[in-house]
Parts: structure tokens; C-alpha cells; sequence
């Protein structure tokens, strides 16, 4: 008998006599005979929890972990410092265990959480409304373009080249499917190039799509790229690292219509790639566009203060297939790990946490320029992330790291066939000086 | 209990929570790092507390919250089963929550050997030939799955199969996905056992349907008698038969979707396979296919090589990328952790024993509440509120009821074709003892609303707030705290 199913054999014989049944086949005759499985499925287990725990342990320490190994690794995931609060608060079964709040009385404490979050994002955004969170920033961005489509009327949208390679790749499925067109610009010294936007917007265009700071790592023009959007009538969507938020002016201040981004660096673990969550922020003309849940406040019978899903007319279970989109959950306890991450972290502690990536990451670039076998591949000015080109290939630069329990950055070729040993470095927080200059230390060894 | 406070109203400037090192490189000035046009004139506004007090605030708001340990959550085509406490610990492994997605291949072979075992363990549970475990959730299974079809249609020439049937009772998110991919959605009635109506399903035949969306059991928890029909008539009209898996706790190593003819699988691995559901997500939404279709599936696939696990992004025929990186797979940890505990006896055990759970309170709450669909259930039935409407309390009235006796209330007004529904599932995981209580609950709340029925209209009494005002939200939305300071 399996632990988590509490009915024994006893418990089965009486609620089948209840039943007026004889067997628990009795229960599966509306299946017809030649589609039932007549023998047992071919699957390893069970295992007792022991078992399972050694059998897990062996599969993992077979990876190499962020743990034991600095990494410079970024690149859309990010090794950032996460508060022990946060996991021991996701542990509260009342948060994890729960459903969807469609039951507002039994749900206060999910939707006040949202309710928090949104009202974080918007601050970090500066945006006039959030939703309660995307599956992840890659797909955030593409219902952003959805959005887009919708308020304007247009069919096409203009994403710069320096927009995360994966996010891109999600938008061109989309768009694919949809009938929309997605045209890329090309970037100069690694920032989106603004006579090619210029030549390329026009009277189609229902968005501009940009990532500040952008795959490079660098901050991109925001104010003169909004200009541009704005001028021809089009949106300007805006993909942002949420820490650098809290030293950079806001994307909505510069003119942005819809931010969204990747908010696993916000008290998330890395986690193999997923789950995280994607956060998405409009004006307030475009609330009504957005996908997925959004809570809202309200009061109940004796006028205290309560939270419920709002603005529902927008969704699938209502709409159906005119809904805005098809999505109806979020990743709330991603979203729930990011509330808690920023609370604790808060006004200061967020600042201070970006100064230390921003103050790292220039240390490591200037350390690495220095050796001399390094020259800076683009110009603007970083954030957390830097990219260098390397005359030795980055593959044996990583390699080589990797056995100095380093791992280290992405190699830019693998997106960019053209950046050949472009080499794209993370240095968060939790990076040493120590651990950067091994990292120095060990590819300045590495020869051609 | 008193008003809970927002966060932001806890805020004393000056209070911490947080520690972090000082910086050990020379520090330089930040306008020197970045201009100052780039550079926020003035903080966000993010709260200032102490570690005690964002603590205290946040248990403050999990106690008001009802989660699957809190106690019994019937809530229908959910799935709300016990969730593992093992799992959790799994996922957490530093070898599997703190690995980066871009490291190489060869220092994450446990990431891809998991995917890699996980996708057969579920080919194997759907009878389909691949799995990708991209879909982040069910409904993002959905648009991958349909994707899939339109990309294969297209790929034979077939470019004007461009409409998707969609039975009367299937969730909202089928005929959202299928219109989110493009294609046209045309509805199809039930029959009055509850089953695709077959004369309605072959008058909407034609050569531009490219294929139709069930969920088998449906959302009425009724088993499709007529599904090998039913695949017939679709795969002789050259459509392809696409399964939504919400239900498929109910059949877990009885019968296959591949076996029945469904060429498209999406699994919930939140619901069938004991992921939590995280108050609303993260969950994982893998979609299967037949072996014709496999071409098509997201990039990348993991795969084996004999010696060594690698992601594979060389698919010209993949309908493309759908997520960043390899789907959620802390999600698919637990599901792979979930499997290996239960095998396949013990998966059998949990579909027979949820058919039972689901069959033993039909049962009994058939004489009091209306049972429109009078048949042996699988893993969930659907009951009306009709007889109680007509003393004025609805179904939304004893979900609310429901409250007071610590459940949380099945799903209700779902599926749309049945009058004051109430969607009653309640899992393999609970016992008798736990199904008899709840059954006394709702025939108590039977008797209250033909004796008192403004009681019933009047709950919930004990929760921390009562019924919300959901038409004030809507109408003028408060999204965010505002005056922060």
C-alpha cells in the first residue's frame, strides 16, 4: 500500500459494497474493452523513500552546483543571493499547497501577496498596473507583443538583435502561428541601432521590442528609442532585469508602454532554467490588456479591506475563444518568493545589492581588459554584465575554469555566429573578489 | 481576526531585514559606472521592515489561506491531491535547484538524464511515442500541442485544416489555445448520456477540420463510451484527436490516450502527478505525440546518445521554441520523484481508489442534490444546485456554506452546460473517514437550505472576511498600494 493513499483494502470492499458493486473493475466498464491497458505499465519503482532519496541524491551530485562552483554564468539566470526567509516562508503549506484563489474568504492570504507584488512591480517598473505574473520573462515578452497587436490594430513588430536570443526565438513561434511578423534590427557596438529603427518603424509597426540592460549587458537608450515608437504611433515594450531597477530610472519614466522581464533574479534559485516567473506591467490605457490574473481590491460584507481576482472578463473561462489569451494560472509561488525576496531585501537592501553587481562586475571587466588578453567587445555602459573578446576560444576558457570549480561565462557564438570569442560574464552579489581574481588568474593561463 | 496590514503599511524607514557584505573591490563612484541620465532620481518604494516583522507577515497571510494540508479541497478538474513533502526536498537538492541552465552539457548530465527518464516514464503512462516537458503549464500544453497539429497539417500541404472542434464541456482554455494559435473553434454539442453528441461531431465534418480537443474523462467525469467512434470519424476526415490530460487522474495504467486514438497528449504534472499547486502555479504542462509527429515537438528535445545526455536544437520540422530554457523543471523533479515512489501498481492504485473516493459521495448526495448525468463517475461528477435554487440558494451559496465546515468547496458553474453546477473531486488521497464527514456536511447544508435557507445565502460565517465585493473590484480596479512613501 502506497502512504499517500490512506484507503485500504477494507476501506475499498465496504465503499464498493455500498456501491452495489463486486469488483473495482465494475468502476471502468463505460471504457470499452479494446482500449484498456491489459497488463501493468512498464515503469521502474516503487521506491521506498529511502531508496528514492539515494537514488535522487546520485542523479544530482552527478551535476555540478552553484554551491560548490563561482559562476559567472548569466545570460537570463542569475546567481544572485537569496535570504533564507524566502524558502522557509514558500514552505508554509497554507502558500504552497493551495490552488488558484478562486475562493477569495479562504484565499486572502495568496491574494494580498499578489496584491503586494503587483504593487512592487509597478514600483520597480514604473508602471501603472502589473498582473500577477507569466510563466517565465521569455513568454511574458511574448504576450507583450500579443497586447500589442491587440491595442494597436498592427501586425508587425520591431525587436532589437540584443534582446535575449531565447526570448526572440518564443516571439518568432508566436508569431509564426499567428500570422504576425517580427522584424529584427541589428545592433551597433552592442546597442540597438537607432537609424536602422528609424528606417525600419513605420505606419505597421505595433511595437518596438527592447531589453535593457540588453543581452550584452548593456543599458540601452530608452528615452530616445520611446521617442522613436511613439512618433509612429507604436509601443514601446520594454524587457528589464528587475535588480538593475533598483539603481536605473525606470522604463516606464523613459516612456514605456509594457514592461516585462525575467523576475527569477528575485529570490528564485536557478534551478535548472525553471520555474521562475515573468513579470508584465502596463500604462494604465493598456490594463485591460493584459493576460493572465490580476487581483485587485475591494471589500467585503462589513466594508474590511479584501482582495479578489479582478478584470476576469478578459479571461478564457469566461471568454473563451476571445479571450485576450489562453492563460489561466501564474507562477504564484514564484511570484510569492519574489514578494517575500524584495520585502526582506527592501528600499535599501535591493540598492545595495545592485551596487555590489554593478561594482563587481566593472572590477572583473577591468581585471580581465587588463591582462591584455582580453579587449572589451562593445562600448555602453553595464550593468551586472559584460562581455569581453577572447583570442583563445571561449570553449577552453570555460574548460579550463571548470577545473578551478569555476564556471564560467557564455560563449556568444553559440547565439551570435558572427561574435566569435565573445565571451558574456555575470558577476552578481555573491561573487568575491577572491573568486574573480581566480577567474583572472586561471584564463590568463589558458594559451591560444 | 483583525484587518491584516499590507506590508508597505508595516514600513519604518531605517529597518532591515536583509545582510550583505561589504564590497571587498575598490568602490567607485556609480555616476562614474553609468550616466547619470540612466540612474533613478529617487528610490522604488519598496518596503522597510525588520526580519521579525516580514516574518510575522507573511505566516500572517498563510494562515489565511485553506491549502491541501489545511484540510479536504474537492476542488473538480483540479486534482488537489496530496502533495508530497519528499518531493520538495528533492527539488531542493543543491544538485538540482542551484545548476545553471547554459552550463555544459557534461556537468548537468543529472538534469538531462531526469528529463530524459521522465519523458519515457510518461510515454509510456499516454501510450505516446515522445514527450516534451517545454509547457510550463496545462494551457501552454495546449498551444505547444496545437501547434503541433497546425504545423504538421501544414507540413503535408494541408494548409486549409484550420478549424479545431471543441465539445460543449471542454475547459475555457482549449477553445482559448486553439484560437491563441490561429485556428477557427467550432463547438459540438453532448448527448444526454454526456457524450460528444456523434451526429453533431459528423455534421461539423469537413476537409478543413484539422482535428478535435477532448478530455476524456470529461469535465462531466463521465467516461467517452464512444471514443474509438470518435476517433474514427476524426482521423477518417484527416483531423488529428488532441487529449487534454486535466483528468487524467482517472486512468493512470487502465487505459492510455494512445490507445485510444489521441495522436496529441498534455499532461498536468500539478494535478496527476502530486506537484503543488503553488497558489496558482508554477505548474508543468508536458505535451506527447504519436511517432509521425514527433518532428514537430518543441526545441530543444533531450536525447541520449548511448553515453551522454545533450539537448537537442537541430529539429527543422519543430514548431519552434516555446519557453526559455528547458521548461519547469523543479516541477518536473517532484513529478519524477512522484513516479518512482508509486511505480505501477501503485499508480493503478490511485486512479482505481480516486474512481472509488468520486463514486462513494456521488452516491450518497444523489437523493438530495440533483444528478444530471446518472452514471458510474470516474474521478470527479458534476451535481446541480437546481433543487436548493428553487429556495433561492445557489451553488455559489453552499460553496460559501462549505467554508464554515473548513472544505474548500468544489469548483462550481463548471462545465457550462449543466445548471448550477458544483464539480465535486476528491482524490485518491483522502479517506473514508474524511469522505463521510464531508458528505454529512453537504447534507447538512441540504437540510439548512430547504429549513434556512437565508443561513446558506448568509455564509461564510467564519472565515477572516466575508463574501467580497467582486463588482466594485472590477469596476473601478485597485491594482497596487497606493501613497506609498
Amino acid at each position: 500500500m502506497s502512504r499517500y493513499i490512506p484507503n485500504i483494502d477494507e476501506n475499498q470492499r465496504d465503499m464498493l459494497e455500498g456501491l452495489g458493486l463486486s469488483s473495482i473493475d465494475a468502476l471502468f466498464g463505460d471504457i470499452p474493452e479494446n482500449v484498456r491497458l491489459h497488463r501493468a505499465l512498464n515503469l521502474p519503482g516503487p521506491l521506498s523513500e529511502l531508496e528514492l532519496g539515494k537514488h535522487m541524491g546520485g542523479l544530482a551530485s552527478t551535476n555540478v552546483n552553484t554551491d560548490e562552483y563561482a559562476c559567472f554564468l548569466g545570460a537570463g539566470a542569475y546567481d544572485h543571493f537569496i535570504p533564507a526567509v524566502v524558502n522557509h516562508m514558500l514552505l508554509r503549506q497554507e502558500f504552497y499547497t493551495a490552488y488558484t484563489p478562486y475562493q477569495p474568504e479562504i484565499s486572502q492570504g495568496t491574494l494580498q501577496a499578489v496584491f503586494e507584488y503587483q504593487t512592487m512591480i509597478c514600483e520597480l517598473t514604473g508602471m501603472a498596473a502589473s498582473n500577477a505574473s507569466m510563466y517565465d520573462g521569455a513568454t511574458a515578452l511574448s504576450e507583450a507583443a500579443v497586447a500589442a497587436f491587440q491595442a494597436t490594430g498592427r501586425k508587425e513588430v520591431l525587436a532589437a538583435g540584443t534582446v535575449h536570443p531565447e526570448s526572440r526565438e518564443v516571439l518568432k513561434t508566436h508569431a509564426r502561428f499567428t500570422g504576425k511578423r517580427i522584424i529584427e534590427l541589428s545592433f551597433d557596438s552592442g546597442k540597438t541601432d537607432m537609424e536602422e529603427l528609424e528606417s525600419k518603424i513605420s505606419r505597421d509597426t505595433a511595437a518596438v521590442i527592447v531589453q535593457s540592460p540588453n543581452f550584452f549587458g548593456i543599458i540601452e537608450d530608452l528615452h530616445r528609442i520611446a521617442e522613436i515608437a511613439h512618433k509612429n504611433k507604436a509601443l514601446l515594450i520594454v524587457s528589464a532585469d528587475p535588480v538593475s531597477l533598483a539603481l536605473l530610472k525606470s522604463p516606464g519614466e523613459l516612456g514605456a508602454d509594457i514592461v516585462v522581464g525575467e523576475g527569477q533574479s528575485l529570490g528564485n534559485s536557478i534551478s535548472f532554467g525553471g520555474p521562475y516567473l515573468g513579470f508584465f506591467a502596463t500604462s494604465n490605457e493598456l490594463m485591460r490588456k493584459m493576460p493572465g490574473r490580476i487581483v485587485g481590491e475591494t471589500t467585503d460584507r462589513e466594508g474590511r479591506r479584501g482582495f479578489v481576482l479582478t478584470l476576469q472578463t478578459r479571461e478564457q473561462h469566461i471568454r473563451r475563444e476571445k479571450a485576450t489569451s489562453n492563460i489561466c494560472s501564474n507562477q504564484a509561488l514564484n511570484a510569492l518568493a519574489a514578494t517575500i525576496y524584495m520585502t526582506i531585501m527592501g528600499r535599501q537592501g535591493l540598492k545595495e545589492a545592485a551596487s555590489l553587481c554593478l561594482q563587481k562586475a566593472h572590477y572583473a571587466f577591468d581585471q580581465l581588459v587588463g591582462t591584455g588578453k582580453f579587449q572589451p567587445l562593445f562600448s555602453g555602459p553595464f550593468f551586472k554584465e559584460f562581455t569581453v573578446r577572447s583570442t583563445v576560444p571561449v570553449e577552453a576558457l570555460n574548460k579550463k575554469l571548470l577545473e578551478k570549480k569555476i564556471i564560467g561565462g557564455y560563449d556568444l557564438e553559440k547565439a551570435y555566429p558572427k561574435l566569435l570569442g565573445g565571451w558574456l560574464l555575470a558577476v552578481t552579489e555573491k561573487r568575491t573578489r577572491d573568486e574573480i581574481d581566480a577567474l583572472v588568474q586561471a584564463v590568463r593561463e589558458v594559451e591560444a | 481576526m483583525s484587518d491584516m496590514k499590507l506590508i508597505f503599511e508595516l514600513s519604518k524607514p531605517g529597518r532591515k531585514a536583509y545582510s550583505l557584505p561589504d564590497c571587498d573591490v575598490p568602490v567607485q563612484e556609480t555616476a562614474a559606472l553609468i550616466p547619470g541620465e540612466y540612474l533613478r532620481e529617487r528610490d522604488a518604494k519598496l518596503p522597510e521592515v525588520s526580519e521579525v516583522d516580514a516574518v510575522r507577515h507573511f505566516v500572517g497571510l498563510s494562515r489565511r489561506n485553506h491549502g491541501v494540508d489545511s484540510g479536504f479541497y474537492p476542488l473538480g478538474s483540479c486534482t488537489m491531491k496530496y502533495n508530497p513533502k519528499i518531493n520538495e526536498d528533492m527539488a531542493r537538492l543543491p544538485g538540482f535547484a542551484r545548476v545553471h541552465p547554459y552550463q555544459q552539457s557534461e556537468t548537468t548530465q543529472g538534469c538531462l538524464e531526469l528529463l530524459y527518464r521522465l519523458d519515457s516514464m510518461l510515454s509510456e503512462i499516454t501510450g505516446m511515442e515522445r514527450i516534451s516537458l517545454q509547457p510550463a503549464a496545462g494551457a501552454h500544453g495546449e498551444m505547444a500541442g496545437l501547434m503541433i497539429i497546425k504545423a504538421y497539417h501544414e507540413h503535408r500541404g494541408e494548409v486549409k485544416r484550420k478549424k479545431i472542434i471543441v465539445p460543449d464541456t471542454a475547459h475555457g482554455t482549449n477553445p482559448a489555445s486553439a484560437a491563441v494559435v490561429g485556428f477557427e473553434v467550432l463547438q459540438v454539442k453532448s448527448d444526454q448520456r454526456g457524450n460528444v453528441d456523434l451526429d453533431s461531431l459528423k455534421a461539423v465534418m469537413s476537409d478543413e477540420i484539422a482535428g478535435l480537443m477532448l478530455t476524456n474523462p470529461s469535465t462531466l467525469g463521465l467516461f467517452e463510451e464512444n471514443i474509438c467512434e470518435i476517433a474514427r470519424i476524426v482521423h477518417k476526415a484527416g483531423g488529428l484527436l488532441y487529449y487534454d490530460g486535466a483528468n487524467a487522474n482517472a486512468i493512470l495504467g487502465i487505459c492510455r490516450p494512445g490507445d485510444m486514438g489521441f495522436d496529441v497528449v498534455h499532461l498536468n504534472l500539478h494535478k496527476t502527478f502530486s506537484t503543488p499547486h503553488g497558489g496558482g502555479g508554477p505548474g508543468s504542462g508536458p505535451v506527447g505525440v504519436k511517432k509521425e509527429l514527433v518532428p514537430f515537438l518543441p526545441r530543444p528535445v533531450v536525447e541520449f546518445d548511448g553515453s551522454k545526455y545533450y539537448l537537442d536544437n537541430e529539429r527543422p520540422l519543430s514548431i519552434g521554441r516555446i519557453k526559455s530554457f528547458y521548461g519547469n523543471f523543479g516541477v518536473a523533479v517532484r513529478a519524477y520523484a512522484y513516479i518512482l515512489t508509486m511505480g505501477a501498481e501503485g499508480l493503478r492504485r490511485v486512479s482505481e481508489t480516486a474512481v472509488l473516493n468520486a463514486n462513494h459521495i456521488m452516491n450518497r448526495l444523489k437523493e438530495q442534490f440533483l444528478l444530471p448525468y446518472d452514471r458510474v463517475c470516474m474521478h470527479e461528477f458534476v451535481l446541480s444546485a437546481q433543487k436548493q435554487k428553487e429556495k433561492g440558494v445557489a451553488a455559489l451559496d453552499i460553496a460559501k456554506r462549505l467554508l464554515d465546515f473548513g472544505y474548500h468547496p468544489p469548483t462550481i458553474y463548471f462545465p457550462m452546460i449543466v445548471r448550477e453546477a458544483m464539480m465535486i473531486e476528491p482524490t485518491e488521497t483522502e479517506s473514508r473517514e474524511t469522505l463521510d464527514e464531508f458528505i454529512e456536511a453537504m447534507l447538512q447544508i441540504a437540510k439548512e437550505a430547504r429549513e434556512d435557507p437565508e443561513k446558506v445565502r448568509g455564509a461564510p460565517y467564519t472565515t477572516p472576511i466575508s463574501r467580497l465585493d467582486e463588482a466594485k473590484a472590477a469596476r473601478s480596479p485597485v491594482l497596487t498600494c497606493s501613497g506609498l512613501v
